[in-house]
Order: structure tokens, then sequence, then C-alpha cells
């Protein structure tokens, strides 16, 4: 399907398949998920409200808990497939090398906690060595490094005394303290005033740059992907409708999705128009795939849409789309070499 | 920067002393809310009361518990002897002041022992769930399926009498309903956000159990105990008297009330008195736990 290893990625996610098994059927959350991630890379996931992107960060840290089970896939993270790791082989992965910052920080502190101890205590799981007082001797020094005021004090705060902007520094302190190679950031800014999101996404990108880390930035807010990644993923109803470098993306989509997704954003040249909104609704992921899930709503879209599944074609340099539309145009991808860059 | 601006203005100081204001509040209102409850007031005096009695009563004691003066026995209430005599001619009223130990002590380390079991269990079968759950739950229903006081009176019986076996056997017969409970406030916080964050950090299950599920139980655990104490004591005041508990001569109130069974008619002071410190004790356990639930739901302060 997808190129062979390439030793400069850091992250694989090849044919990811996530069902949920409820009463009332399965939910097919995730089908056919592919996309790569290099090393110090920062990709943006974007999609609208349960298009699965967080459901694709939790399958790579494995966290999906039942009645969801990942039944398909492969995910290689480094030399390591993660999927065939066992439990304490991932255990020693989670919070070291990949970690995730949650959307809500506050409810994501432990209330009976002081926060000081809950960022040694990600030290102190990975390194037992370190001991109680120089893993919270580095968590204070990393209260510091997220900007924290004083942080010798506030580590001895509790999550309830912190502003929702101070929680989310703990937050990324906890997840950051341990300087893990990737980082995944699920909305980091959704739950939180506008005026402090701007601050908490630069201070992201600092730390990352400093420690250099990779980014899987999720977000449905086009404008902090456009502003922070290098490449965007598109997804629709759990599969990726599109993939390319953001300027690519943004500016020359080529998936029926997001041009639609684009053309619902405000229009700052010709302010005063009506909202753009995409026709129909995000189809019921209880029904079998046949073909493009976005088919449906899809103003080109063609008999054999609904029920073929588009393949990828590589329509320029990194620049993949799922859409029967570049079949004419574009190799299928994967039978070019060296599409990535 | 308005957020570091509102954080700075809470200097280490200030934040102590707005600590120390939301401490001495929340006894305030405790006390406001415990003062407009006589029923608590009356409950807490009655325990406060065996709780000195237990410790100062050497002292309080007019004659040696233990000691039998034939001549003097079934000695009607007078001022020699408060609570009369009993059958073996010892004082009534210092068995019953001695009893209040044995009482509290029983109380105690019925609580001490069933109350730690009983979290075990319930952290490890609500947070593995699967089948360890399915395992212990099944295991608590078997000892739910029999009253208390029924399975109590089985346990001693096969451990044999003594106030020791008194206390292992009530201990067996009352950790399930905190195993059950705990379980509960287990399945509640287990899926909370910020234990799966602490499952991204890559912890393990017994740093989660230990470190961040057990904490959160622990209130719900206490209170439910207190709420226990006057059963407990019931209950051993009934192994006690069913001669399966404490063993004479020792003062246990139960065995005390057994003691004067024979004389109900005529020397009515040799059961009724030590029944009635079983009365007043467990009545004053109860009133306080309505009291402390009154006190620690946080919906009755707002009001």
């Amino acid at each position: 399907m997808t190129v062979g290893a390439d030793k400069n990625n850091l992250l694989e996610v090849e044919d990811l398949a996530v069902r949920f098994y409820t009463l009332r059927g399965t939910v097919h959350a995730l089908e056919d998920v592919s996309f790569k991630l290099g090393q110090g890379e920062s990709v943006g996931l974007v999609g609208e409200t349960g298009c699965g992107k967080s459901l694709t960060a939790r399958a790579i840290l494995r966290i999906v808990s039942p009645p969801g089970k990942i039944i398909r896939g492969n995910i290689r993270f480094e030399d390591k497939q993660l999927l065939e790791l066992s439990e304490r082989e991932i255990r020693q992965i989670r919070g070291n090398q990949i970690s995730m910052i949650m959307q809500e920080p506050k409810m994501s502190l432990n209330p009976s906690m002081r926060v000081g101890k809950q960022v040694a205590e990600t030290l102190m799981i990975h390194d037992k060595s370190l001991g109680k007082r120089g893993a919270y001797a580095q968590a204070v020094d990393m209260l510091n490094a997220v900007s924290i005021p004083d942080p010798k004090h506030m580590a001895k705060r509790y999550p309830h005394e912190l502003s929702g902007g101070m929680a989310q520094r703990i937050m990324i302190a906890m997840m950051l303290v341990t300087r893990p190679k990737l980082l995944i950031a699920d909305e980091p800014t959704s739950a939180l005033d506008v005026t402090i999101q701007a601050q908490i996404i630069d201070l992201i990108n600092n730390l990352i740059d400093d420690i250099g880390s990779s980014v899987l930035m999720i977000s449905h807010d086009l404008g902090v992907v456009a502003e922070t990644c290098d490449r965007v993923i598109v997804m629709y109803a759990g599969s990726v409708a599109e993939s390319g470098l953001v300027r690519d993306v943004m500016e020359n989509p080529q998936h029926p999705y997001t041009q639609g997704l684009l053309r619902t954003l405000p229009d700052a040249i010709d302010p005063g128009q009506p909202l753009y909104s995409i026709k129909g609704t995000v189809p019921n992921l209880m029904d079998e795939p046949l073909g493009c899930r976005f088919a449906p709503r899809c103003p080109q879209a063609t008999d054999r849409c609904s029920s073929q599944k588009p393949p990828v074609y590589d329509v320029g340099p990194g620049h993949q789309v799922a859409c029967f539309l570049h079949e004419a145009t574009s190799p299928v991808a994967g039978t070019s070499v060296g599409v990535q860059l | 920067m308005t957020d570091t601006a509102r954080e700075d203005a809470l200097k280490p100081e200030v934040v102590r002393q707005m600590r120390r204001d939301a401490r001495k509040r929340y006894f305030q209102d405790s006390y406001t809310l415990w003062k407009r409850n006589p029923i608590t007031m009356i409950g807490t005096i009655t325990i406060a009361l065996l709780i000195l009695i237990a410790f100062i009563a050497p002292l309080l004691a007019t004659h040696d518990p233990y000691e039998q003066i034939l001549a003097d026995r079934l000695f009607a209430p007078s001022a020699e002897h408060w609570f009369g005599t009993d059958n073996l001619g010892r004082d009534i009223y210092s068995r019953v002041v001695h009893g209040s130990r044995l009482t509290l002590m029983i109380a105690i380390l019925v609580a001490v022992i069933s109350g730690p079991i009983g979290l075990v269990v319930g952290v490890l079968s609500g947070y593995l769930g699967g089948w360890v759950d399915e395992v212990l739950m099944r295991i608590s229903d078997v000892f739910l399926a029999f009253p208390k006081l029924i399975l109590a009176v089985a346990f001693a019986a096969a451990l044999g009498t003594g106030l020791e076996n008194a206390i292992i056997a009530i201990s067996v017969a009352n950790w399930p309903g905190y195993a059950r409970m705990v379980r509960a406030e287990t399945l509640a916080v287990r899926n909370s956000d910020y234990i799966q964050a602490i499952r991204v950090l890559g912890a393990g299950r017994l740093r989660i159990m230990v470190g961040h599920i057990t904490p959160m139980c622990m209130s719900t655990l206490i209170v439910r105990v207190s709420f226990d104490m006057g059963a407990i004591i019931l209950i051993a005041a009934g192994l006690g008297f069913l001669g399966l508990g404490a063993q004479p001569p020792s003062p246990e109130w139960g065995l005390m009330v057994s003691d004067g069974r024979d004389y109900l008619v005529d020397q009515w002071w040799v059961s009724t008195l030590p029944g009635l410190a079983i009365l007043i004790v467990v009545l004053g356990f109860n009133l306080i736990g309505d009291g402390i639930r009154d006190i620690l739901d946080p919906h009755q302060r707002q009001s």
C-alpha cells in the first residue's frame, strides 16, 4: 500500500482500523488510516468532530478502551511495531517516548494531588533511579520551562487552584518532562480562552523545538494547524481524505471534502457573505463502509464512488488524495518511489 | 498575559492565607451544621463521653471489676454499688465502665481490619474488572447472602470462642459491604480523564490503583465505616450474649446481659443496666452517623 519502511520516519501508521463492538452493531470508527510522521516534523490532523482524530491518537498509544478494538494495521514507531508490543513494553513508550496532551487540562489532573508531585510522577514512572527528591526538583525546573511563575510555590498547588491556562501548562510539563520523541497534542487549546490559546500553542512549539520532538497536532481549527504544522492530514468519517504540505493542501485542496472544509472558513477578503456549509450529514459509521465515505455529500460524486473505495493518488510531491477524480491524471500512491518529503 | 498576571497576584503568602481561610470557613460551616442539628450534638456528646470513660475507666470505677464477693451477690443499686452487683457479687457499675474499653476496642479493631480488606478487594475488582471482578464479587455475594449477625455467629462458632475470634468473625462478615461500595467508587473514578492521563504517561496498574484510585475511595469508606460502628457494637454484644464472643470474667456488655438473664424478673438491674449502656452507645453512633452525612454533604453547605 504505502512505501516501505523509511528510516527517516519516526512514526508510520498503516492500514489502521478500529471498530467498536456495541450492542446495536459494529461501529467502523477507523478504516484504512495510513500516514507518516517524519523525525522532527509537525503534522496536523484535522477533521470534524467524530471523524476519528482522537481515536487515531489513542490507537497509537494503544489506549482504545472497550468496546473499541484495533482490528487491523501496523503502527511502527522507530524500530518497534507498537501493536505487537506487550503491555509492559508499550508502557515504557507511553509518557516516555510518546506523550499526549489531553483536551481538558483541568479534568486531566488528579484533583487530590499537588501538581508538582504529578509532574514528578511522570519521571518516577520511567526512571526509578531518580528518587522522589530528584524527580521533584526536575519537575519544578520543568514548571519553570513552561513559564509558570514562581514554580516552587506553584508546585504545591492543587489543580482546582489553577486557571485553565495554568492547568494546561502543568499538563504540558507533565507530558514533556521526559523529553518524548513524539508529542501528540489532542486539541490542546479547545478548552481554553482564546487569549490563552496562542500562548499555549507558542509554548508547545518552543518546547518541542528545544527537545526536538515531532508533533502530531490534532485540531479542528485549521488556523492553528496552518500556523504550526509542516504537513496536514485531513480525515473524514474514519478515513484519510487528503494529506500533504500545509501550503499545498490549504491553497490547492484536491479532495472535494477538503475543498468544502476550506470554503466553510469565513472569508476575510470578501466579508459579509453567508457562511458556507457542506450539504448533508456525516454518515452513520454503523454502516459497512462501501466506497468513499464522502460520496453521499460530494458534489462531484459518480455512481462508482458509493460502491468502490478510491485508492490514494499522488497529486504532487508528498500530496496525496483518496479520490477517483485524480484517477486519470495521477499515479496511485506507492507506485512511484520517493514521494515522501 | 492576563493569565500570568492574575496568577502573579496570588503570591504564596496570599495563597496560604486563602487556604487557611477556606479551611476555617469549612470548619465554621461544619460547626454551624453540627449545631443546627441537636440530634447530632447528642450523638457526638455520647460518643465523646464513651471515649472519655474508656480512657479514664480505672479512675471512674468504684470497685475492682473482677473482684467476686459472693456474700454481696445480687445487691440492688445503692450508694455503695451504684448499679448493684451481679450473681458473683461484682460491682456492675465498675464492670460497665471497664466494658466501655472493650466495646471501643472491638469497634475500632473491626473497622481497622474490615475497612482495608474491603478497600483492597473493591479497588482490585473495580479497576481490573473481567474475571477478577467476577470472582471477587461472587465471593462477596456469598457473604452478603447471609445476614451479618448470622454470618458472624457462624464464623465465631467455627473459629472458637474468644474476643479475638469474635473480632475476626465480625470483620469477615463486614468487609463485603465495603468492597461493594469501594468498587462502585472505583468504577466512577477509573474512566475519569486524569486516570486516562496517568495511563498515557505509562503508569502501571499498581501505581494507578494505589496512588490514584485508593485516595479517591478513602473518604467514602471512612464515612461508611463510621456509620457502621453502631452495628458492629451490636453484633459484638450479640456474640458475647450467645457466649461466642468475649468470655467470662471479662466485663463485656453483651456477656453481662447474658449473665443476668436468669435473674431478669427479680434482679432486673443485672441485665438491664449493661443493656442500657449498649443502647446508649449504639444510639449515639447512629445519631452521629446521620449528622456526619449531613455535614459532609456539599449541598447542605450552600443553603
